[in-house]
């Protein structure tokens, strides 16, 4: 439908219906079993977990797997159902091109955050002490602490 | 100044009167206003993820987001919020379907995909609100002060610390009150009934306590409940609001508005604001419920 009130829109969009439908059916599909995979994902972490084995390094690899398929997820939502994608070049560059701030926004508070947690746990051993969770059959230190300082922050 | 020119006569886009985006100014603006909308809950979960690498200790989701309307006590990690998510993309799909009624003047087709969206919001804000209700009224085992209670998320900590060990917890039950001995053997052993429990002697309970497999913990943090409760309450606002202004559009598209106007753009502007929230509901997902 054309919209005659809109004079500044040079051009309109036009996808017959056939096209649409299966476009949004295949977007639909994908962001289902994305996010069915996600939930295994999930699932597995928490097997892995509950394991007495140490698979710290397996399970931060998974944790990055599930936010590149979040990444992707977000990326078929604002392209096709958003129609971010169809819109022309200039229009997607004035969005997409701000939001690239959020690299160096994650990695360096992230970064300030951890480094954070190790100044505090060199200097500050009240910290280190009540907030450390204590490892399962280690019977060096028994003694019961209070844990009425852990959640300090 | 001369490239300038020539660019200009090429495209004719920045020459006056038209779009330089090809687009309505309601519509570009909405754009606008989503991607700032974006960088406030970026900074909200960047302010929760850099809390969160400074702590020693971050209870695990899978631990916290257990439990699922009507099962009880059953241990069903990721269950219920994978039905919230599953609940927004639906929802996401029928507006979708909805701004195409628009587009081809469909008035019909918008008032029952708009119907069917709005159906879908209030079942996720409701959904939310038992979880909520759940988090904030179950109580668990926690020890404080070397000794065991029973608490619930409050403002002051919530009780998904660390795992409390055997001998600790053994040293516990001696300073716990008579009330959390009877809910702890309660909740350890369901087939005991409440009088037989009510006759048991504090002695009689630490005993039957001392083998029982329990789960104590300690306090967690403070700032896993602050950040949860903000994000996803910041999220549950705006899908509120999603919902007030699809029923503000349902209620026009009945009073024949954009019939008159020759556009349904109006229902695109409102579907690109719900699916941001169903975007924003990715990440909030993927930060408190996946890692």
């Amino acid at each position: 439908m054309e919209h005659p009130a809109f004079e500044e829109v040079s051009f309109h969009h036009h996808t017959d219906d056939a096209e649409f439908k299966r476009r949004v059916k295949k977007t639909t599909i994908l962001l289902s079993v994305i996010t069915i995979i996600e939930l295994a994902i999930g699932l597995f972490i928490y097997t892995l977990h509950k394991s007495d084995v140490n698979r710290d390094f397996l399970i931060l690899g998974f944790k990055g797997l599930v936010c590149i398929l979040t990444l992707a997820k977000a990326y078929y939502i604002v392209s096709v159902f958003m129609h971010l994608g169809d819109e022309i070049r200039n229009m997607i560059m004035t969005i997409v091109v701000p939001l690239m701030l959020f690299i160096w926004f994650i990695f360096a508070f992230i970064y300030e955050g951890n480094s954070y947690k190790n100044l505090r746990n060199t200097y500050d051993l009240h910290f280190k002490e009540t907030t450390m969770p204590k490892k399962h059959g280690n019977a060096e230190t028994h003694e019961v602490k209070p844990a009425e300082k852990s959640g300090k922050e | 100044m001369s490239t300038q020119a020539t660019t200009v006569h090429q495209t004719k886009w920045w020459s006056g009167g038209k779009s330089p985006f090809n687009m309505e100014y309601g519509k570009l603006m909405m754009w606008y206003f989503l991607m700032s909308d974006a960088f406030t809950f970026g900074a909200f979960l960047i302010s929760y993820g850099s809390i969160r690498f400074s702590q020693n200790f971050w209870p695990d989701p899978n631990v916290v987001f257990n439990a699922f309307p009507g099962a009880g006590h059953a241990n069903l990690p990721l269950a219920f919020v994978s039905v919230m998510t599953f609940i927004l993309i639906i929802s996401s799909v029928t507006m979708v379907l909805a701004v195409h009624a628009g587009h081809k003047g469909d008035k019909q087709g918008v008032i029952k995909w708009m119907i069917w969206t709005i159906i879908g919001g209030l079942a996720f804000l409701g959904c939310q609100a038992w979880e909520w209700h759940h988090l904030i009224t179950g109580e668990h085992a926690v020890l404080v002060d070397g000794k065991i209670e029973m608490i619930g998320q409050n403002m002051r900590g919530n009780p998904w610390g660390a795992v409390v060990n055997g001998p600790e917890v053994t040293a516990a039950l001696t300073n716990t009150s008579h009330e959390t001995l009877m809910s702890l053997m309660h909740s350890a052993n369901a087939s005991v009934s409440h009088e037989k429990i009510a006759a048991m002697s504090d002695a009689e309970l630490r005993a039957a306590l001392s083998t029982a497999e329990l789960h104590v913990r300690e306090k967690g943090p403070v700032a896993f409940g602050g950040y949860f409760y903000g994000i996803t309450g910041f999220h549950g606002f705006h899908v509120f609001s999603g919902v007030i202004i699809n029923i503000v559009m349902l209620i026009m598209t009945q009073k024949n508005v954009f019939q008159n106007k020759g556009h349904y753009l109006m229902i695109e502007k409102a579907g690109l604001y719900w699916h941001f929230v169903d975007l924003v509901w990715v990440f909030v997902f993927l930060c408190f419920y996946l890692i």
